[in-house]
């Protein structure tokens, strides 16, 4: 009778009625929301308050620049000293004061105009008050060099190259950065999946080894079997928490947001873009159907096949590693000097990933990584969006990477399921790399 | 086919040390084997060999006249010295999924579960986490879970360990209940008295070598050296005493005027005791008259530190 079904089937259950599991699972959402809502929230707060500042001005220069909008409000002294307006702008509990000097010309007022504050003024105000400047300024220096603001706005005019494929397809600026992101973000899953899943799994042989239940077990099943059971079980824990996360989370926003009316553009206006996507995006509304159109060209079902495939392999060759580390050691404190060796290519595919893959989805660092086992399954997958052939990943690549992945899984499969069997029968040995290389021979 | 295993030379190295060397052992059918021997002498490695748990580097293993081989699992209950349970898990869920990995059927083994915690008298644990339960009251599962799928060949490995002296006394019964029921049985320990008790068969590893097995009668019989207990009642032991030393080989002895008792330690060169009896019953009441048979634990000592001496 085959007793790995058997196996998965206690290792789910036990970590899926965990306490702290499913306090984690129901509660995470609740947090990731409240985090959202809260920002949110305090966003709109900080926008409410209005400003209001003096401005005493003095020179010729400046009549109608300073009007009130919904955050300031602009209030004008006239003919009075520079110390009774800094007096009544305190009394009045103003922000600030803005004295705008004689002068004989607007260089000159500009240059000795000051910002009186009882504090260090935000730097939301001073940018505020200083495009009025600049712009006063800019309207007075092309005046003085004879050219019309119609004339200027027709010379200032950004160039972008048009990139092509040699087959002719037409290619769109930024959207190499777009398409890492989609695929950088499957990569942090599986890594975000393979940390925090593949330590479940190394406690979990931890625990049988200290609560001394191993050896009853492993008289009635493999040790490998028992391994597998493990790694598939925690792992199906896992995918049930993931969607748990997913469908709750997007359910509670659309609650909070359809009921509490928080507006959702609050959010959009601070969140922070790449740099390259914040400019690719902004200007050109044809350019954004162009970006929808190629964004729907992204090939998901190939893309999503591939997830599943790499995160399959990846979880399982790491995971392994971490039921390794557990069975070799007699409790947690003793993992340090292994889990690191494991999460130095997860955060270095990462990383790398991000920087250079960005950069250059098919620059040689790119294509190494995605094809070094330990890290293709998260780089590969942040080529992958760009196709595969002509324009994307070369197919010998893939396929290169995919064989170099199975072939590292039989093999460290092979590794771990070896020092496991030693190690979860040895007590009160501290493991080294030494120990542990002897035990592969016994 | 008389014997339930066989061991044939069986060798097993870890890297440079070797735990087992060239074991052979013969376990007959429906009795008590004890396997005995000091910490580190390879009692645990055999074990493990016979579960499959380890493998043999030379040598075979038969289990019931065949090469031992995966199926021999379900046929085999073993209870480790070494053994716990899921904490978090409760009690009835656990003895159920240990069960189901030896391939008993669920209604089966709950069937067999419910008619084990009744004759423990433990019903009312089956929702009790493990983690609630004492230590005795862990092991008593841990007994059932290895007898529940009605093995040929049970393995218990210090199985007293843990248990109160009420419910070791409990567990020895149930032992020997299921010998009588046909199970063959190896006992590993250091308890001696629980192996004069218990087996019949006794073999003795020291330093990964089988250093002497056999029936614990015959093993008996060969280290006794014709040396009697002997206690007189006589009114003058001293001249009796004197007699004596000239014609018997006297090891020891006590005379207590007071109770006109005489005691001794009489060690004959042959086994024919009759004639010496014949001569003390002509000069004095005999109180006691007894062979001195080496126990267990005196041939344990003997074998191991004589080992010891030879290397």
């Amino acid at each position: 009778m085959n007793k790995l079904p058997l196996i998965i089937k206690r290792e789910y259950l036990a970590k899926v009625r965990n306490k702290s599991f499913v306090i984690m699972t129901f509660l995470s959402p609740i947090l990731m929301v409240g985090m959202v809502v809260l920002i949110a929230y305090l966003t709109k707060i900080n926008d409410n308050e209005k400003r209001i500042i003096g401005v005493l001005n003095e020179s010729d220069f400046f009549s109608n620049e300073f009007l009130t909008t919904e955050t300031t409000g602009y209030v004008n002294f006239k003919d009075i000293a520079l110390q009774s307006a800094k007096d009544s702008t305190l009394h009045m509990g103003y922000y600030g004061l803005l004295h705008i000097p004689k002068g004989a010309n607007l260089e000159q007022v500009a240059k000795n105009a000051f910002f009186f504050s009882k504090e260090a003024p935000s730097t939301n105000v001073l940018e505020r008050l200083e495009r009025i400047f600049q712009n006063r300024l800019f309207q007075q220096r092309i005046q003085n060099l004879g050219v019309s603001a119609k004339e200027f706005a027709n010379v200032d005019n950004r160039f972008e190259i048009k990139t092509a494929t040699f087959s002719g397809q037409l290619n769109l600026k930024g959207i190499n950065e777009v398409k890492a992101f989609i695929g950088g973000g499957f990569g942090y899953l599986i890594m975000m999946f393979i940390i925090i899943y593949g330590g479940f799994v190394m406690r979990s042989v931890i625990e049988e080894k200290t609560s001394r239940i191993i050896e009853v077990i492993i008289s009635s099943v493999k040790p490998f079997q028992l391994m597998m059971g493990k790694i598939i079980g925690t792992s199906l824990a896992g995918v049930t928490q993931f969607a748990i996360w997913i469908l709750s989370a997007s359910l509670l926003l659309f609650l909070v947001f359809a009921f509490f009316g928080v507006d959702l553009s609050v959010l959009n206006n601070s969140t922070h873009l790449a740099p390259g996507m914040a400019q690719s995006i902004s200007p050109m509304d044809e350019d954004l159907q162009l970006y929808a159109i190629e964004f729907m060209k992204i090939p998901w079902f190939m893309l999503i096949a591939f997830f599943v495939l790499y995160f399959i392999l990846g979880y399982l060759i790491y995971s392994s590693i971490y039921a390794a580390i557990g069975a070799a050691v007699d409790n947690e404190t003793d993992t340090q000097q292994f889990i690191f060796p494991i999460i130095l290519p997860l955060m270095l595919a990462i990383y790398v990933g991000f920087f250079s893959v960005f950069s250059n989805p098919h620059g040689p660092i790119a294509v190494g990584f995605s094809l070094f086992p330990l890290t293709s399954p998260i780089v590969m997958l942040m080529r992958l969006p760009g196709g595969i052939g002509e324009g994307g990943v070369p197919i010998w690549q893939l396929i290169a990477s995919v064989v170099l992945l199975v072939g590292t899984f039989i093999g460290i499969v092979w590794l771990a399921a070896k020092i496991y069997r030693v190690g979860i029968l040895m007590y009160g040995k501290k493991p080294s790399y030494k120990e542990l290389y002897k035990w592969l021979k016994y | 086919m008389n014997n339930i295993l066989v061991t044939k030379e069986v060798t097993k190295r870890f890297g440079e040390h070797t735990a087992l060397n060239k074991v052979s052992l013969e376990i007959p059918k429906n009795s008590i084997y004890g396997l005995l021997g000091p910490n580190g002498a390879g009692k645990t490695t055999l074990i493990r060999i016979i579960n499959q748990i380890a493998f043999p580097d030379e040598g075979e293993v038969f289990f019931d006249g065949e090469p031992l081989n995966a199926h021999h699992i379900a046929q085999i209950g073993y209870l480790p010295e070494e053994r716990g349970l899921y904490k978090s898990m409760k009690v009835g869920e656990q003895a159920l999924y240990l069960a189901q990995l030896k391939g008993l059927g669920k209604s089966e083994a709950k069937k067999r579960l419910k008619f084990w915690f009744e004759r423990f008298e433990i019903e009312g644990w089956w929702h009790k986490k493990v983690q609630e339960l004492s230590k005795g009251m862990a092991q008593k599962i841990q007994f059932i879970v290895t007898v529940l799928h009605r093995p040929k060949l049970l393995i218990f490995d210090e199985p007293f360990s843990g248990f109160d002296p009420i419910n070791a006394n409990i567990i020895k019964d149930e032992i020997l209940k299921l010998k009588e029921n046909g199970t063959s049985i190896i006992f590993s320990t250091h308890r001696m008295e629980s192996v004069e008790e218990l087996c019949e068969y006794i073999a003795l590893l020291h330093n990964s070598e089988k250093v002497l097995d056999g029936k614990l009668s015959d093993i008996k019989k060969d280290y006794k050296n014709n040396v009697f207990d002997v206690c007189l009642e006589v009114e003058d032991g001293d001249s009796l005493l004197k007699e004596l030393e000239g014609k018997f080989k006297v090891r020891s002895s006590t005379y207590l005027p007071g109770e006109s008792q005489l005691e001794l330690t009489v060690e004959l060169p042959f086994a024919d005791s009759k004639e010496m009896l014949a001569h003390l019953s002509s000069r004095a009441n005999i109180v006691r008259f007894v062979e001195t048979i080496p126990s267990a634990n005196d041939i344990f000592i003997e074998t191991v530190q004589s080992k010891e001496v030879h290397e």
